[in-house]
């Protein structure tokens, strides 16, 4: 039941709609950036949801937030930075790249570079001549 | 009474375990015939002693006995019998019964067809399937007991089930991730046997692969479900999240299905045989932690785990011994296993080994990502998020080599294959895909790089799967009929890997379609207006309340036209269920060959108006289908003639056949 442990926090989006229209840009551009920037920001009481998808108050409140840096003119760097500042890296669903993450922000070069030398050490040290007929039983 | 018997079968089954855990290994270690052939009876007793507890259980939620804690908890009397029957495990311990039911019958399932394996590694394999069990009839009975009574105050009626889970959709999503999760213990148990014995044998080599395809199957089917009813459940189209439950799933699917792939190579060519038992040795390992993660509620908080740790210790502790043990008896033993087969730099086995690479790095990945803010809190106590960006920056990359270079692989032949036709048709496969992807970026207007991207990788696939089933019929050169004939005569492998490779660009470019490409509309709309979602009109005719079952409901009629033709209707609803005290929502979908219009009714303002929810879907539908090849391929294969159950040909080779090993 997998699930279960997910719905518990997806509850936060599930009775009513997360986005409300009244607080929606006009200006469909403007609209599609606020959402960008809102899909990199976690909903602070929710498990593992950005404040776009999530219906609680406080992501509503980070909405607004946000919109209104952008209304000031605040670039999207300009908004991201500005909560981040008041909230901490935990609000950032993206991590930001510091002493903190570089084992995580490494992790995918490590694990690719290991496999591959790894894969061709393994190559280096196959059998090449044929070692018995066990060969022919496995036909 | 029943009850009662029930829990009694449950420690018989605990009893039987222990049974087969110890008496079958001292049989196959000191070649003694008649202590191996315990191990068949043991294993088909505690599969019966384990179903008389679970029938016992699902007995109990039909009846409505709430007397019993468990069905106190979570049911309730005027629930749908259907949700009586699978709220048997839409909770903790039902759940984790049924988990021990799926490792009962897949002993009793060797126990009856492993006949061709010979009888010392059938002991032995049926002896570490009954270690896992031990473990987890303990877990049960200690810890989490579900035919616990209520000694006084037996409540007039149940508290009824989380109404999301009133669903065919998620109804039917834990047993086959449990046929997943758990039929990935057989590869373990090859695994550890192999280790154990010393060798790896013709039979084995044949064997392990058949159950690897059925676990490999129920768990693809079961995370599509799963992602299939959070696209129309939660109410926003999201169909994948990275959440840790999720990626819990998702990670020994991806190391699984790495052992799938190197499970060819130890089949046919007797090569990778070390890295296949420490894939198979991975993936259970991860189906455990998978188990460990949610169950132990260590994933909702690192303090909710702290200050009820007996579940979660006693998992961990599990944990420790199984892959400990299973890894330090690798280290120990697997010295003893040979590889065999020799082939070249381009041949067949270096793609799959390449395969291999690439799905244990985006293993991985997801394996860092998702315990990574767990391990930073614990160590430094700082609280970092690791959510979908990072995922789709790191996962993303290496998957797409991945099919790149599922696309290639069988251009290669196996042992030795020639470089020059491989990369001849590697390069035209290659321009046609592009071409496609452009054709289409100009005809549909695309512009975002990263889903054309995306595109072109999955056109690649399918193109490059469908060129070399072309080209295995005889196509061009060949006469239809003989073409035909041929296409029919393919061996069902073959099938499989067709089906298969050609279902992930499906889904590949469904999951792209919806992730770039949808389009939402949401506003605060009154009855009889009209909005615009891409090339749809969505009408709001009007809002019905009614009731159901166990619910009550408004039903919004949403009319879709295009260019003033009618598409479709609509009836999206919202849910209120007065036991639960919860509400729900229940998109109203139309599925379209290219994807699928949504829509959400939301709540009414108190002036008669709405707020709604419109998409336009693209893609989803193929998402699906992709999935269903995906599932369907691997049971394709598994009726294979060579890996059909009780072929007499295997039954033949496995006598005859000299051990690799020894």
């Amino acid at each position: 039941m997998t699930r279960l442990a997910l719905l518990v926090y997806l509850l936060c989006a599930v009775p009513a709609l997360a986005l409300d229209p009244g607080e929606m840009f006009e200006d469909p551009a403007m609209e599609a950036r606020a959402r960008e920037i809102g899909r990199e920001l976690r909903c602070l009481v929710c498990r593992n949801q950005s404040i776009f998808d999530s219906n609680a108050t406080l992501a509503h409140d980070l909405r607004v937030v946000v919109r209104e840096r952008m209304i000031a003119g605040d670039s999207d760097e300009e908004v991201l930075d500005y909560v981040h500042d008041r909230f901490g890296d935990y609000v950032l669903l993206n991590p930001p790249v510091d002493t903190h993450t570089y084992v995580l922000w490494a992790a995918p070069f490590a694990f690719l570079g290991l496999g591959v030398l790894g894969a061709a050490l393994y190559m280096r040290g196959r059998p090449r001549t044929l070692p018995s007929a066990d060969e022919e039983a496995l036909q | 009474m029943i009850v009662e018997l029930g829990h009694f079968a449950l420690w018989l089954a605990l009893a039987a375990t222990l049974v087969q855990a110890t008496v079958p290994l001292w049989g196959a270690l000191r070649d003694h015939p008649g202590a191996m052939q315990v191990a068949d009876t043991a294993a088909t007793v505690q599969f019966l002693a384990t179903a008389s507890a679970f029938a016992a259980l699902t007995y109990a939620f039909v009846v409505s006995d709430f007397s019993v804690l468990l069905v106190a908890l979570n049911s309730h009397s005027m629930k749908p019998m259907l949700y009586k029957v699978t709220g048997v495990w839409a909770n903790h311990e039902g759940s984790m019964l049924l988990w021990v039911l799926m490792l009962a019958l897949f002993g009793a399932l060797i126990a009856l067809f492993g006949r061709a394996v010979p009888a010392a590694m059938r002991a032995t394999i049926l002896s570490v399937q009954a270690m896992i069990g031990v473990g987890f009839y303990l877990f049960i009975l200690m810890t989490s007991n579900p035919f616990t009574r209520i000694a006084d105050r037996v409540p007039l009626d149940g508290q009824g089930m989380n109404p999301l889970l009133q669903d065919p959709g998620v109804a039917f999503h834990p047993p086959l991730l449990y046929l997943g999760y758990v039929g990935f213990s057989t590869a373990f148990s090859f695994a550890v046997a192999a280790l154990i014995l010393g060798r790896v044998d013709p039979a084995w080599a044949r064997w392990i692969r058949p159950w690897v395809l059925v676990a490999w199957s129920g768990l693809t089917a079961g995370i599509a479900l799963g992602s299939w009813w959070a696209y129309y459940e939660l109410g926003w189209g999201g169909f994948w999240f990275w959440d840790p439950v999720e990626n819990a799933s998702f990670m020994p699917w991806l190391v699984g299905t790495a052992l799938l792939h190197s499970a060819i190579v130890v089949e046919k060519r007797a090569s990778l045989m070390k890295w296949t038992i420490l894939l198979a040795i991975l993936t259970f390992s991860l189906s455990l932690i998978g188990t460990f993660l949610v169950r132990s509620g260590i994933l909702t908080s690192v303090h909710a785990f702290a200050t009820d740790p007996e579940r979660g210790i006693f998992i961990l502790l599990l944990l420790c011994i199984a892959i400990g043990g299973a890894l330090t008896l690798f280290a120990w033993r697997a010295s003893a296993v040979r590889d065999g087969g020799i082939f070249a730099v381009w041949s067949r086995e270096t793609g799959l080994l390449a395969n291999n690479v690439l799905l244990a790095t985006a293993t991985g990945v997801v394996f860092v990502g998702t315990l990574y803010p767990l391990a930073l809190e614990l160590v430094t106590g700082d609280k970092i998020s690791v959510g979908a960006p990072y995922f789709n920056r790191s996962f993303l990359p290496i998957f797409g080599i991945a099919m790149f270079v599922a696309g290639i692989g069988p251009f290669l032949s196996w042992k030795r294959a020639r470089k020059a036709d491989v990369l001849g048709r590697a390069a035209r496969v290659l321009a046609v895909a592009l071409l496609v992807t452009a054709a289409l970026a100009l005809l549909l207007g695309l512009a975002d790089p990263v889903g054309l991207f995306g595109i072109a990788i999955a056109a690649w696939l399918a193109l490059a799967t469908l060129e070399d089933l072309g080209r295995r019929i005889g196509l061009p050169t060949a006469a239809p009929g003989t073409a035909l004939r041929r296409l029919t005569g393919l061996p069902r492998a073959a099938w499989g890997l067709y089906i298969g490779h050609l279902g992930l660009a499906v889904a590949a470019a469904g999951v792209i379609a919806i992730s770039v490409w949808s389009i939402e509309e949401i506003r605060l709309v009154e009855p009889g207006a009209e909005l615009k979602v891409g090339p749809y009109d969505f009408a709001l005719l009007d809002v019905e309340n009614t009731t159901g079952p166990n619910y009550q409901t408004s039903i919004a009629a949403v009319r879709v036209t295009r260019d003033g033709d009618l598409v479709t209707m609509l009836f999206p609803e919202r849910r209120w269920y007065p036991v639960e005290r919860q509400p729900t929502t229940e998109a109203g979908i139309r599925t379209l060959w290219h994807g699928d219009l949504y829509a959400v009714l939301g709540d009414p303002d108190g002036t008669g108006r709405f707020v709604v929810r419109y998409y336009y879907n693209p893609g989803v539908p193929w998402m699906w289908l992709g999935a269903a090849m995906i599932a369907a391929s691997a049971l394709i294969s598994l009726t294979d003639r060579r890996l059909r159950i009780g072929a007499p040909s295997a039954r033949r080779r496995a006598s005859a056949a000299l051990q690799p090993g020894e």
